[in-house]
């Protein structure tokens, strides 16, 4: 008997996959132009944490993010993607070692960009000093490929969004796209809660989580110049659209980003909620936002705020 | 001379006890215990309305605060013990003896009473059996019901929820009862009468809506991996193989996993108008993919669900609705149509032993049975054919003649070998029979008898149990599919194979699933937000299952 | 942790050309299957490290059945389990077989 009685989807069919839902592996493999990807450092090599034995816990061969290169609409790009589902995404030492010598080969070549699948709830706790010793090695490699002339396009989407260390990162990076369900922050929300009490943040009202740190908000207050649908293949032309309009970077950019924040600050610096601040940026039925599907989403985004090509 | 109108004069002292706290037949809600000690007796057999979805809470809070000198030791029959208050009252002795029928949410300490000793307990039905006691021998004196609205003369609107009201105000008010009702509002013109006045002697406005919960809604986001499998198994081993197209089925996650697979692997396979058309269901939200893909031409209720009003309204075409558009569930007739017009049963349960009895029964939990013994069970009385009623029919006894053989329904238990922290579905004996020696009963709580049971469904196969030609052959399909359970580990290896060449256990490969397609992108819809979406709006979730 | 090793003939090779396969996460209740054909044809092992101590012997039921079931001849499959549920342990290494069956990409 045949080993399946199905006809294989199109990579049309699977590129329309939930980014949120795809492994690590399976964003890659949809997400690049098809067999184009190639992975540095394996799960063959088997290059694992040397921390988390100490600790009694499972190791993963690849340490939770996969690194290499590949094809985007017929031109190269550097990749790395990291998986939500193994300690929740979270940097180690050898985690962050793949990414930083990633970005570093990026801006020795100088020609190719580099696409990070964020997918993280920060530094893993097991390997704290390692795991923020690789954020601010990240930083720094992501700064320099973009002196280099290296863009770095971040993509978030996954299940553990993106957060910590990960939060800084993505604002180094020359461009983001977010999917509603792709949250950026640095302080989790169980991590508010505790620090500032429940009146200040309540982590388990689910619907105040994703409006204060979802996709939706990032991108109405210019966090993330894209906003995707939650397919692989809005991601992917959501990543082909940033390579394509994303400018230089230099002193020029960085004061403009300046001027952004501290007008962002001044301008809604006393709301109280996300819902305000889409109100204050002219959004009609603010509330309604949240239960917008994306294409009605997209549109009304574009039409609340251009896309500030000179920040960043 | 015998006087053969004692129950009328009865009920008319309780109505006119009653009355002196009504304004024609409204009473006020800090008047409800008041008229409860007015109308009701020690003793009474009461059916406070206990549905699967809606209560009658604040008649029930009224209940449970009567004077103890005035009314005591009732004799409570209701089909759901759902509420906490619900056993209170036993608590309190303002009831004494119950029969009743599902007790999920308060399955723990319903058993923890009846060990000790506080109810006396008639005994645990079905649904449709204890609504036909309601006619013969445990009809209610007094009936305690709700609804969503009443005029001025007592008409009543039920909303969507209809389930048991119209078979307990029957029962009731038809036999000498009186039938107090709760209402969410007094309005004067009502939607549709789903009981009429006459039949209605009290009408209590609630200072809040009856309580409601979203028994049905499952959220796609939880469907794992090894549900998707066996959900797959099932599709090609039965849903194709006999052309099932009338059915019910369960509100476990693995159906659920069934109901998103429809629109996707189903219409892969080439299923869409051979299986699965006609259901007799309550309005599970995860349909709503296999209904806007056009697989359900129509479902008939038992009762309705949370959030899913707007949308039923507008599919009229596929659900059973009032003049008014709303939704209109019946539980009686629903569970007959289960049990009469569909050819197969496909639900989880919590223990399958060796011969293929199920339990959803543990020592310390006694959830009762709802309605899955009569969705699950062969009718007797069926006489129409079907296809797939006909083809199990002679797959049980291929040697029989055609024209005097029964059909069988198909009645499928479908799980995985280990469910819910690690506890294995299969057992080598029930915690049902354990539980009748301990509290002395006749019969051990059975959800469904093994000799009514035609497959078993696991992630590691099918096991059809209508080939198997005697008791041995059905244990060894039986474990030929428990997995890594113990149950599973002790089977004859050799026999299993031998089933398995001629088709009793079927596996995965030999089905030609592709163990690859067990993936959530497999699922129509992976999250509660995309049913709403599949819905285009009108599914409106509860707030527990958002996040938005 | 604990770790099992698993060493056994199979009846044939398995088909198709890929040399390595991956499938699967290591997080609570899954694991990562690493399947690689670098082994003699009738050969199979089993390489495992599991977050759950004291399930040697359902292991090997598991495995067991998965060679006969599936003939693994030439793969060596490395395990990180994070206490997986023994059909999941199946559904994966099925999966891993699965992968292996197609043509090298």
């Amino acid at each position: 008997m045949s080993v399946t009685d199905l006809e294989k989807p199109s990579v049309e069919q699977a590129r329309a996959t939930s980014f949120y839902e795809a492994s690590a592996r399976a964003r890659i493999r949809l997400l690049l132009d098809p067999a184009s990807f190639v992975e540095f450092i394996g799960p063959e090599q088997r290059e694992v944490s040397p921390h988390l034995k100490l600790f009694d816990l499972p190791e993963q061969f690849d340490d939770g993010i996969i690194v290499g290169r590949g094809s985007l609409a017929g031109s190269p790009v550097f990749i790395a993607a990291q998986e939500g589902r193994f300690m929740g995404g979270a940097f180690g030492e050898v985690h962050g070692a793949k990414l930083t010598g990633l970005l570093r080969a990026a801006k020795e070549l100088k020609s190719i960009p580099v696409l990070i699948l964020f997918d993280t709830g920060g530094v893993r706790l097991q390997e704290a000093n390692a795991g923020e010793l690789a954020i601010a090695e990240i930083m720094r490699a992501v700064i320099e490929a973009r002196t280099a002339g290296v863009k770095v396009i971040g993509l978030i989407g996954g299940r553990s969004g993106c957060y910590g260390g990960g939060g800084l990162i993505a604002g180094c990076c020359s461009a983001l796209a977010v999917s509603e369900q792709g949250r950026i922050a640095v302080s989790g929300p169980e991590v508010i809660e505790t620090n500032r009490g429940v009146e200040e943040f309540d982590s388990r009202d689910r619907a105040l989580v994703w409006r204060t740190m979802g996709g939706k908000h990032r991108r109405l207050i210019g966090g993330a110049e894209l906003f995707a649908d939650d397919t692989v293949q809005a991601f992917r032309e959501a990543a082909l659209e940033l390579l394509e309009t994303t400018a230089g970077f230099g002193i020029d950019t960085l004061n403009a980003e300046q001027s952004r924040l501290e007008d962002r600050l001044q301008r809604f610096g006393a709301c109280r909620d996300a819902v305000e601040i889409w109100a204050a940026e002219g959004v009609a039925d603010a509330a309604s936002v949240p239960a917008l599907p994306a294409d009605q989403f997209i549109e009304l985004a574009d039409k609340v705020r251009r896309i500030a090509r000179d920040a960043r | 001379m015998k006087n053969w109108q004692q129950g009328r004069q009865a009920r008319d002292a309780r109505i006119e006890a009653g009355a002196k706290l009504a304004k024609g037949k409204i009473v006020e809600a800090r008047d409800a215990t008041r008229l409860m000690e007015a109308v009701i007796r020690p003793g009474d057999r009461v059916c406070l309305e206990g549905d699967n979805q809606k209560q009658a809470d604040l008649l029930c809070r009224a209940l449970l605060a009567v004077d103890l000198a005035r009314v005591n030791g009732l004799h409570m029959v209701q089909s759901g013990i759902v509420l906490p208050e619900h056993l209170d009252l036993f608590d309190r002795g303002v009831a004494k003896r119950l029969d009743y029928a599902y007790s999920g949410p308060q399955s723990a300490r319903i058993a923890r009473m009846l060990f000790g000793g506080k109810i006396e307990l008639g005994a645990v039905h079905t649904y449709l059996e204890l609504f036909a006691r309601y006619f013969i021998d445990l009809t209610p004196q007094v009936a305690l019901i709700a609804a969503v609205s009443a005029d001025r003369d007592g008409n009543l609107y039920t909303g969507p929820n209809t389930e048991d009201t119209p078979t307990v105000v029957e029962a009731t008010a038809f036999k000498n009862g009186v039938v107090i009702a709760q209402v969410n509002e007094i309005v004067d013109k009502v939607p549709r009468v789903d009981i009429p006045a006459d039949r209605v002697q009290f009408v209590v406005e609630a200072d809040k809506p009856f309580f409601v919960e979203p028994l049905f809604t499952r959220d796609p986001g939880a469907i794992t991996e090894g549900q998707i499998l066996t959900a797959m198994l099932a599709i090609k081993a039965i849903y194709a193989r006999y052309g099932v197209q009338r059915l019910n089925h369960g509100i476990g996650f693995s159906t659920a996993a069934i109901e998103l697979l429809l629109p996707t692997y189903g219409e892969r396979l080439g299923l869409k108008g051979k299986v699965a058309s006609h259901f007799a269901l309550n309005p599970h939200p995860a349909l709503i993919p296999a209904i806007e893909s056009g697989w359900v031409e129509q479902i008939h209720c038992f009762g309705s669900e949370v959030g899913m009003d707007d949308y039923i309204r507008a599919r009229s075409d596929v659900f059973f609705t009032g003049p008014d558009g709303s939704l209109r569930s019946n539980r009686a007739f629903c569970q007959t149509a289960g049990l009469y017009a569909c050819d197969m049963f496909i639900g989880s349960t919590l223990q399958i032993d060796l011969q293929g009895n199920s339990s959803t029964v543990t020592t310390s939990r006694i959830a009762g049975f709802g309605g899955a013994p009569n969705m699950g069970a062969d009718a007797r009385g069926r006489r129409h054919p079907s296809a797939p009623w006909l083809q199990a029919g002679g797959e049980a006894d291929p040697d029989s003649s055609a024209l005097l053989r029964r059909g069988r329904k198909l009645v499928v238990q479908i799980g995985e070998t280990f469910g819910e922290k690690n506890v294995p579905l299969f057992v080598e004996k029930l915690d049902a029979i354990e539980l009748a020696e301990k509290l002395k009963l006749d019969l051990a709580p059975v959800m469904i008898y093994g000799d009514d049971v035609t497959h078993i469904v696991t992630e590691e196969g099918v096991a059809n149990l209508l080939l198997c030609r005697d008791a041995n052959e059905r244990e060894q399909a039986i474990r030929g599919v428990a997995g890594y359970t113990d149950v599973g580990r002790n089977r004859d290896r050799k026999m299993v194979q031998h089933l398995r060449e001629r088709g009793v256990i079927r596996r995965p490969e030999d089905l030609g699933i592709d163990p690859l397609d067990a993936d959530r992108s497999m699922l129509a819809a992976r999250s509660i937000k995309d049913l709403v979406r599949w819905s285009g709006g009108l599914y409106a979730p509860p707030s527990q299952f958002r996040n938005w | 942790m604990e770790d099992l090793s698993f060493h056994h003939q199979a009846r044939s090779r398995a088909g198709g050309t890929r040399r390595m396969a991956i499938i699967g996460v290591v997080a609570s209740g899954n694991l990562e299957v690493l399947a690689e054909r670098v082994l003699p044809e009738t050969e199979c092992r089993l390489e495992i490290k599991t977050a759950a101590e004291g399930f040697g012997q359902v292991w090997d039921a598991v495995v067991a059945d998965f060679v006969e079931r599936y003939s693994p001849g030439g793969l060596k499959f490395s395990i990180n389990d994070g206490g997986a549920r023994p059909d999941t342990v199946s559904l994966r290494l099925a999966q891993a077989v699965r992968l292996m069956a197609e043509d090298e990409p």
